[in-house]
């Protein structure tokens, strides 16, 4: 009990930086995956082509790689210096982006051809078209999916712990070696990885259902 | 007034030419009914009518605007041209008021107010306003079919198409639709109908085009067409359907 009192304090910070790099990247990630969808379906084949080399190298390569590349790699250029939680936060934003265009990219797709028949004919432009009548469509068919890959990019976050990020796992991995108690740490940081996760889906899965119950 | 002016329309999907050389003309209140067997292009030719179809060749003219032209504003002129489908194509996630206004709000600029109060005028005409704050989704076809109407008519457009607007309804339902349509037609709107309802046809139609493999083959007063079809293709369809 002792361990777990002294260790607490230290795993919250933790706890709390985890959850600032997960926001903000969840949102840049989205906004990314919005505008990849866009171009891979944009009438333009160049911008098609474009969004999926993206989508296609990220999906390809490991994440740890993906952070290592932006945060060594780029950083070993010298054209500029991103600190660790920048570096994290960028691949994070990017590599969920990919999977979120993805996504977006099916969920509009998903929507009937009808819809934007009817909306055109009435003299909607296809941006019009996109924004209140597709999108808002798709949004609600994606929900559990982009939830599902919110889950899985905030447990990515833990991996940030090995460029010296004080995330939730860093944090743990400080107070195991402190306390000599890794058993009770880890099992610790466990439950509150899945204290957050849980809140998470019940979030989606309460807007799913004010969505959906139309 | 000529509404519609169509000139040697063509229309092909990769090597299948389904419209190979339609030309016509179509009047200020005139309502136009197309007929013809499935796959004969009618449906094709009305989609023309507004470009929901990329058009291969010749010239459609919208009071007297090429829509072929790139550089005439596609979006402007469909604000004129209603359009009425086979599915409704209603917007499901807005409710049947919003789905009248939608397309008043975001491109005309009359005040909300009195956009709000046009789309229960348009509901009225079509008997449902106590509807006005459903979903979709709570609707039967006919009811769906009469909203669309409603949707289309926000717009105040001088031209409406209709796709096949019965047939996707249950028999006893297409008789509220039709009765709508027949309201349009005597006010005056400029109509041009995808059917296959030959009564309305008889019974409103100022003039029957009868559509297949393409090109029209006839067209006519319904009296005539339907009472002394001049081509064999015709009598033969006729004598199917009727």
């Amino acid at each position: 009990m002792d361990t777990i009192r002294n260790a607490f304090p230290y795993l919250m910070e933790g706890l709390q930086v985890t959850l600032y790099i997960f926001v903000i990247a969840i949102i840049l990630g989205f906004l990314i995956g919005l505008v990849v969808a866009l171009l891979r379906l944009a009438p333009i084949k160049i911008l098609n082509w474009i969004a999926k080399i993206f989508v296609d190298a990220i999906r390809g390569t490991p994440f740890i790689v993906q952070l290592f590349f932006i945060y060594f790699g780029l950083n070993s250029l010298g054209f500029f210096s991103l600190d660790n939680t920048t570096a994290g936060i960028v691949t994070v934003a990017i590599n969920a982006g990919a999977y979120f265009s993805e996504i977006i990219r099916a969920g509009i797709q998903s929507i009937d051809k009808g819809q934007t028949e009817a909306a055109r004919s009435l003299g909607l432009n296809a941006t019009q078209n996109m924004r209140f009548i597709i999108l808002p469509q798709a949004f609600r068919r994606m929900l559990p999916t982009i939830t599902n890959q919110a889950i899985i990019s905030l447990k990515d976050t833990s991996l940030l712990s090995v460029i010296g990020i004080a995330d939730l796992t860093q944090e743990g991995r400080i107070q195991a070696s402190a306390t000599f108690d890794a058993f009770n740490v880890y099992l610790i940081v466990g439950i509150i990885y899945f204290v957050v996760i849980y809140l998470l889906s019940m979030l989606a899965s309460f807007v799913e259902r004010k969505f959906v119950l139309r | 007034m000529t509404m519609i002016r169509v000139e040697n329309l063509k229309k092909s999907f990769g090597k299948l030419e389904v419209l190979k050389d339609i030309s016509t003309v179509i009047e200020e209140k005139e309502v136009v009914c197309v007929i013809g067997p499935s796959g004969s292009g009618k449906s094709t030719f009305l989609r023309c009518l507004n470009r929901l179809e990329d058009i291969t060749g010749g010239h459609v003219y919208i009071e007297g605007v090429d829509i072929t032209e790139p550089k005439n504003d596609i979006n402007k002129i469909r604000q004129d041209v209603g359009m009425v489908f086979q599915q409704f194509n209603l917007f499901p996630h807005k409710s049947v008021l919003e789905n009248v206004t939608l397309a008043p709000m975001k491109l005309k600029k009359n005040d909300k107010k009195a956009i709000t109060e046009k789309a229960y005028e348009l509901l009225d005409k079509v008997g449902l306003r106590e509807k006005a704050n459903v979903y979709p989704g709570q609707l039967s076809g006919g009811q769906k079919q009469r909203v669309a109407i409603a949707r289309a008519l926000a717009m105040d457009p001088k031209i409406m198409l209709f796709d096949e607007p019965t047939s996707a309804l249950d028999p006893e339902m297409v008789g509220d639709v039709l009765d709508v349509m027949k309201q349009l037609a005597l006010e005056g709107m400029t109509m041009v109908v995808v059917t296959h309802e030959m009564g309305f046809a008889r019974e409103v139609g100022d003039r029957v085009m009868f559509i297949d493999g393409g090109y029209i083959v006839e067209e006519n007063v319904p009296d005539e067409l339907f009472g002394n079809p001049q081509h064999e293709r015709t009598k033969s369809f006729l004598s199917k359907v009727l």
